[in-house]
């Protein structure tokens, strides 16, 4: 198994999302997250002060899947989250050992 | 007594009252999300010291009768002689004025907060504003409206520059003194957490100046309109004015400037609203803007945390519209001259106001604050500003995420 870990535009996660059902993904995490990368940041001015902020808001969502899905997955992402603009993401790609569903205690795949 | 009169007094006593919250939400979006609750109280509560001072001693200490131009006497403690009936010369309610004047009091302490916002301790600021009330406030107000030698003098403050911009001002300058900087300046931790809420608290500051400014013609008449009108067109000018500047300045017209503009336009015109024609209240508000853009330096240049801009935009604003009442003052309106109308003496009597008012004012409240830190201590621990005043203070959140 492997967990793919996809920042995001804020605005493409709900496409991206879908896209991912459509091919049977069941399920996945959304969390909300700050950070930079090669799109600079912006500046904001208070009262003539000038604060510079690097953190970028994105949004990251964390999928565990088996592994023979990863491939179509990545490319379901990369159609639909890339708009050829710096800024458009990054896709983590790591290895699971076991996922375990609480309310059943079933193991491997079919706990995912 | 007038019916008209005493129905518009009251009313307006009823929309300075408003103010007090009003500035609860412009401080408090100003603040850091872990300030908010705090900030809001140091307005929020200064309504009950207002109400149990002011009845108790503050009225008569500003209005009672004169002793030596500089204080008045004892004859209206817990409110004597204070009725339905109206003193000797006026057409509303002793009590409606008092009412009134009462509004101001609790308003002007909060107007320091700014200053002292995100470090203090809630009963040494407790403390601090009973104290000043009673010895700052309640002086300022008898020497300029009460009968005291500022009045005497025929020094212009129609309804209190002096007595609440500048003497808030010069306390804030103080306050930033004495508690010295917070640890989050100039860090994005100490960055406004939610303007919207500053816009609307300017938003209502507004209207109910339209109670300070045109109510302090006492009188449901064409002074009152005349007030009504040159406060209105001055906050409006102002915003323009502080735009313009910022605009020239960073590149960018932000939403706070604005806001911000309002209410140093608003400062401006409260000595002179009821004494200056429209067309200089909008001259004061183009003026007043974009000099108090520029009173917010005043800090950076010198190094003290005045954490919300008091002394910029009160202080300085104060400064400016009591020297400007000089200039644009026309007998028209209310029987005094300006400057630009030939009388030189006014503006050297409004001099002399600003410099009396800073020199009374600003001292009182150093070695007040000082005396407020020996005894209760003014400053909470670096442990306890980091983690937020709201629950080291308050033991509250203002936000449940």
């Amino acid at each position: 198994m492997k967990k793919l870990q996809v920042i995001l535009r804020l605005e493409t996660v709900e496409n991206v999302k879908e896209a991912l059902s459509a091919i049977g993904i069941g399920g996945a995490t959304l969390m909300e997250v700050r950070g930079f990368g090669r799109q600079r940041g912006h500046t904001e001015i208070y009262r003539s002060r000038k604060m510079e902020v690097d953190f970028r808001s994105k949004m990251m969502l964390e999928i565990v899947m088996e592994e023979e899905k990863v491939e179509r997955a990545v490319a379901v992402i990369l159609e639909h989250a890339r708009t050829g603009a710096v800024g458009d993401g990054k896709i983590f790609i790591l290895p699971v050992d076991d996922v375990i569903r609480i309310r059943t205690g079933e193991s491997g795949k079919d706990a995912l | 007594m007038n019916a008209a009169d005493t129905g518009f007094v009251l009313v307006s006593a009823m929309l300075v009252m408003l103010m007090v919250p009003a500035l609860a939400l412009f401080y408090g979006g100003l603040v850091a999300s872990r300030n908010v609750l705090s900030t809001t109280m140091h307005s929020f509560v200064l309504l009950g010291v207002g109400a149990l001072l002011w009845p108790l001693v503050g009225y008569t200490l500003a209005f009672g009768p004169d002793m030596h131009g500089l204080i008045g006497g004892f004859e209206h403690l817990f409110l004597r002689g204070v009725g339905m009936e109206p003193a000797e010369g006026s057409s509303i309610p002793a009590l409606a004025f008092m009412a009134f004047q009462c509004m101001f009091a609790a308003l002007t302490p909060a107007l320091i907060s700014g200053a002292y916002a995100e470090r203090i301790h809630f009963q040494a600021m407790l403390l601090f504003s009973t104290l000043w009330l009673l010895l700052v406030y309640c002086p300022m107000a008898h020497w300029v409206w009460g009968g005291g030698w500022l009045m005497k003098m025929g020094a212009l403050d129609f309804a209190g520059g002096a007595v609440v911009h500048m003497s808030s001002g010069s306390a804030a300058l103080a306050a930033a003194m004495v508690l010295g900087r917070r640890t989050t300046m100039g860090r994005r931790a100490g960055l406004p957490h939610n303007i919207p809420m500053t816009v609307l608290g300017a938003g209502l500051l507004w209207f109910g100046w339209f109670g300070f400014n045109a109510g302090s013609a006492l009188a449901a008449n064409g002074l009152a309109a005349n007030a009504l009108v040159t406060t209105h067109l001055s906050a409006g000018c102002a915003i323009l004015g502080w735009l313009a500047v910022e605009r020239w300045h960073t590149g960018h017209f932000t939403v706070l400037g604005a806001a911000s503009g309002a209410v140093a336009g608003l400062v401006v015109i409260t000595p002179a609203a009821g004494f200056v024609e429209p067309w200089a209240a909008v001259v004061m508000g183009l003026l007043g803007g974009a000099v108090c853009y520029g009173g917010i330096f005043l800090k950076s240049l010198f190094h003290y945390d005045d954490a919300l801009d008091v002394v910029g935009i009160h202080g300085i604003g104060g400064v400016l519209g009591a020297l400007l009442t000089g200039v644009f003052a026309c007998s028209s309106v209310n029987g005094v001259d300006g400057l630009l109308y030939g009388n030189a003496h006014q503006f050297f009597v409004q001099v002399l106001s600003v410099i009396a008012t800073v020199g009374f004012c600003f001292p009182v409240s150093f070695v007040l604050l000082r005396l407020t830190d020996r005894l209760v201590g003014l400053r909470v621990p670096l442990e306890k500003e980091v983690t937020g005043l709201d629950i080291s203070e308050h033991s509250e959140s203002g936000y449940q995420f």
